[in-house]
């Protein structure tokens, strides 16, 4: 190729769009591209509640950021240094986010007086001169797409809806992405539909040409692969990684995996994901409701099941009152909050780190629970199988707290060898003479888990408070003093990993403290500083309850 | 291994049973009880789950597995269990408040799918445990201490609704007829999938003698129509007849017997077992008794369980490591 190459050693790429125009699977490709390059990545898809939002309009703009680069990274990136935008309101929705000097790439076929005005832009801002400060493509994709594709049987709306791929083949240019993979994607996507598979295809390869052969594109892109340690990667989300961390926690412990869910933005994806992988013996219960559907999955869980129900907010709120019959019978279950913005219906697409309280103590009486937390996309997987192993080991409801911008982000993940995976091997209760169902093993203080068809072992559990070892019902009050501590004593026992604190010079003044899905924000935060000179350390808790021991400790050596 | 013959003494377990005097649950319990060792699963096989109320307390007296559960949600409970572990044979106890208030949800879902529990509907038309406000099966214009001037809610229909959510098994019985209920224990757990079961049920401290037409040796067979499969279905008093698509009540004599209806329970037509269950109204002058519906339909957990095995069978068991490393991977070196 003719034209320089200048190299970069990170990227922030947004693409934006209509809602039907593709932009998730549009960045989704990109991404996949980018994985196989080797550059360290983090991505965060940005979705309208509404499902089709009028055609063009401020409501409908949907998003896909990626920020890729040579070394490792930490977040998706603040401002983009380039922005794709198919029709004016996904420039008007997105520019406020650039800084003078970026790049963006429209399709200008679509800045018509119509369009303009739908979003409200009185004069053309690709004439107006108010783009001045930044390095403007307006590029013809849909004509380009459809002129591209006219040898084909298709109707011009049929074509014009390939416009994406030309978008994506285009920026594969610009940034040296292979092609391989993307291809027999859409081999494997339209494989049954020709005339589609040859029309994405065709306007791919154009928008390839296109950057190669313009004079409007003087420029191509490299960035080298980030060193990360060697091993086997994919990209991941955070559900997907929940989702197969939890098919691994049923394989490792040889518990039938049961999920019992009511679908919910941004958690239904775990559903979805889990449903796919029957052959795992895996069984997906759709309820009525997501009072139901904890039910089921504590019915099961009695059953001898790894039961699990995963939701939001608003199905957490539901689900309060099966949590602590949960912790009434100690019995294990998984509880999956992916959080999103509040209260009530809130804000179903965009992310919040809102329902820690709720976790925490959305319950009536004393009723502790394990709320566990991962930090990233890919550390979904590790909490996944940490809190199989917490659940079965003390017999307690684990609570996960994720969210969406753990839930849909994703970034590479190493993937684990099959011998790096613990051991979650469950023993249950079996026939014996005067078995008691609440005696407590000394170390864990967990009760038996005595699963019906086991002879000898029948007994009655419920709601009510029970007798110490019996487990029959009592309404003695220093009893239910002792209960109540034995539950609060076993939770606040689960064995956990020391907080590890990240100071490098280890004299650190001030700690950066965070949970949850702030990891890489805070991460990149400490970067920077450290960058400009400041003594600064971080540490990250991934076990909300129990906090890990030494935390007060680690608090206690810095001054802030 | 050696059969082992259990009698009743074998499923009744030591705690002191805690119901008013002369409370139906009493009987109910007892003829359980009694039908448990027929049926002929293994006690540690038989699970019972239910909600909360008087009747909830049911599994407490039964020594199997058992457990009493939060308001309403028992089915939840009963489902993701039968689902998962289809060896069992697990049972549903619930009242009118527990089922059709706070649970109505559940149990028409439940009902739906076909899930193989067997649900006890303990209905005394009040709410026992909480000392005696009106229940959604309670008639309209009752006197309690929620509705000092009576109550406006229209009742539900247990059976009507049961039919209307797709039941494969419904049927009604009475607290005090052993025989009866027996009867149609036996034949619910015969069946595949869920049954819903009917048990009207004194509740001699807040409702006391609601059922009394139905009871009384005086009243009872001229308001019980029986409904015994593959005969005709009347009272000591009254019959019923086809009429258009519907049936109507007639006085024994008026018609030639040959015209009443016999009784078909798996009249794959859900509208004649829902047009037999509307007879039953608040009065209880005519109140149909036994099994309404009792067809084949596809057991939900057997069908979940089956989409697992058909996918293991065509494509083999699920490998971890296949899985962990699907999709677009790549090696860093
Ligand atoms: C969430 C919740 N709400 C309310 C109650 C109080 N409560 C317990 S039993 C009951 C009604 C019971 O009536 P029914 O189901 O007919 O049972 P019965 O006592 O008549 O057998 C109510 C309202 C409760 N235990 N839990
Ligand atoms: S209140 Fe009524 S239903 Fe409850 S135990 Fe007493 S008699 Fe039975
Ligand atoms: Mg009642």
């Amino acid at each position: 190729m003719g034209k320089p190459v200048v190299s970069l050693d990170q990227v922030t790429i947004r693409f934006a769009g209509d809602s039907g125009d593709g932009m998730q699977l549009t960045g989704d490709r990109f991404t996949m591209d980018t994985a196989s390059l080797g550059n360290d990545l983090s991505t965060l898809p940005n979705y309208p509640a509404e499902i089709r939002a009028p055609q063009g309009t401020f409501a409908g703009v949907s998003s896909f950021q990626l920020h890729f680069a040579d070394h490792l990274i930490q977040t998706p990136g603040d401002a983009p240094d380039i922005l794709v935008a198919m029709n004016p309101a996904a420039l008007m929705a997105n520019i406020k986010d650039l800084p003078r000097g970026a790049t963006i790439i429209v399709d200008q076929d679509e800045f018509t007086t119509r369009n303009l005005s739908k979003v409200g832009y009185e004069a053309n801002p690709l004439e107006d001169g108010s783009l001045d400060s930044y390095k403007v493509h307006a590029v013809g994709l849909t004509s380009l797409t459809v002129a591209a594709l006219s040898g084909l049987s298709l109707s011009r709306k049929e074509a014009e809806r390939s416009k994406n791929m030309f978008a994506l083949g285009l920026l594969s240019w610009m940034y040296h992405r292979p092609t391989e993979a993307t291809e027999s994607f859409l081999k494997a996507k339209f494989g049954k539909k020709p005339e589609i598979l040859a029309a994405n295809l065709l306007a791919y390869k154009t928008g390839w040409n296109y950057g190669e052969t313009t004079e409007d594109f003087a420029v191509s892109y490299e960035i080298a692969p980030a060193k990360m340690p060697a091993g086997k990667y994919r990209n991941i989300s955070g559900n997907t990684a929940l989702a197969h961390g939890l098919i691994a926690a049923s394989q490792l412990s040889g518990l039938k995996l049961f999920l019992g869910s009511y679908p919910i933005t941004p958690a239904s994806d775990i559903l979805h994901e889990l449903s796919k992988h029957k052959k795992f013996g895996v069984i997906t219960f759709q309820a009525e409701d997501e009072i139901a559907a904890i039910g089921a999955a504590l019915g099961a869980a009695y059953g001898g099941a790894l039961g699990i129900t995963a939701t939001s907010g608003p199905g957490l709120a539901l689900k309060g009152e099966t949590i602590g019959l949960g912790v009434m019978l100690e019995l294990p279950l998984i509880i999956i909050d992916v959080q999103r913005g509040g209260p009530s219906t809130g804000l179903p697409t965009k992310t919040e780190q809102a329902d820690l309280l709720q976790a925490m103590y959305g319950r009536n009486g004393e009723s502790p629970v394990v709320v566990l937390a991962p930090s990233t996309p890919s550390d979904c997987f590790a909490i996944a199988l940490e809190a199989a192993r917490i659940a079965t080991t003390y017999r307690v409801p684990v609570m996960i707290l994720s969210d969406g911008y753990i839930a849909n982000g994703s970034e590479p993940w190493k993937i684990p060898s099959m011998s790096e995976l613990p051991d979650l091997h469950v023993e249950f209760a079996k026939t014996q003479e005067d078995f008691l169902p609440y005696l407590r093993d000394t170390k864990t203080l967990a009760r038996p888990w005595a699963i019906p068809g086991t002879k000898g072992l029948e007994h009655r559990i419920g709601g009510v408070e029970k007798a110490d070892k019996t487990g029959a019902i009592s309404y003695d009050p220093m009893n239910h003093d002792l209960m109540v501590r034995a539950r609060a004593a076993k939770v606040a026992g689960v064995e956990i990993p020391e907080l590890t604190v990240d100071d490098p010079k280890g004299d650190a003044d001030v700690l950066l403290l965070g949970w949850g899905s702030t990891f890489g924000p805070i991460a990149a935060a400490v970067e920077s500083l450290r960058a400009n000179g400041e003594n600064i350390a971080q540490a990250h808790l991934r076990y909300i309850n129990p906090f890990p021991k030494n935390l007060g400790k680690v608090l206690e050596r810095t001054q802030r | 291994m050696t059969e082992v013959t259990l009698t009743k003494k074998d499923f009744t377990s030591d705690q002191e049973v805690k119901w008013c005097p002369g409370c139906g649950d009493y009987s109910i319990l007892s003829t359980v009880q009694s039908y448990l060792p027929e049926l002929g699963v293994p006690r540690e096989n038989v699970v019972f789950i239910s909600g909360i109320g008087c009747s909830s307390r049911f599994p407490y007296y039964l020594d199997t597995y058992g457990m009493h559960s939060i308001h309403g949600r028992a089915p939840t409970i009963a489902s993701g269990l039968a689902i998962s572990r289809p060896d069992l044979s697990i049972f549903v106890i619930t009242g009118d408040g527990d089922s059709l208030s706070i649970g109505g949800n559940h149990l028409i879902h439940a009902l739906r799918r076909n899930v193989n529990i067997k649900i006890l509907l303990f209905n005394n038309r009040i709410y026992g445990l909480t000392k005696g406000q009106y229940s959604p099966t309670s008639e309209q214009g009752k006197v309690t201490k929620s509705t000092p001037l009576g109550s406006l809610d229209t009742p539900f229909n247990p059976v009507s609704l049961a039919i209307g959510a797709e039941a494969s098994f419904v049927a009604r019985s009475i607290d005090s007829d052993r025989k009866h209920l027996t009867e149609v224990l036996r034949a619910a757990s015969a069946h595949k999938g869920s049954a819903l079961i009917e048990i009207y049920q004194n509740c001699p401290i807040f409702n006391d003698g609601a059922f009394d037409t139905v009871k009384d040796n005086e009243t009872k067979d001229g308001a019980l129509l029986k409904m015994v499969h593959g005969e005709p279905i009347k009272s000591a008093t009254h019959g019923l007849v086809h009429a258009g698509s519907s049936l109507k009540l007639v006085e024994l004599g008026s018609v030639a017997e040959s015209e009443l209806v016999v009784h078909d329970v798996h009249n794959p037509d859900p509208s004649y077992a829902f047009a037999l269950s509307r007879f039953s109204n608040s009065k209880l002058d005519h109140v149909p008794v036994g099994i309404f519906r009792d067809v084949e339909r596809a057991e939900y957990g057997s069908q979940v369980n089956g989409q697992i095995s058909d996918i293991i069978a065509a494509q083999g068991a699920g490998d971890l490591e296949t899985l962990l490393t699907s999709g677009d991977t790549w090696d860093v070196a």
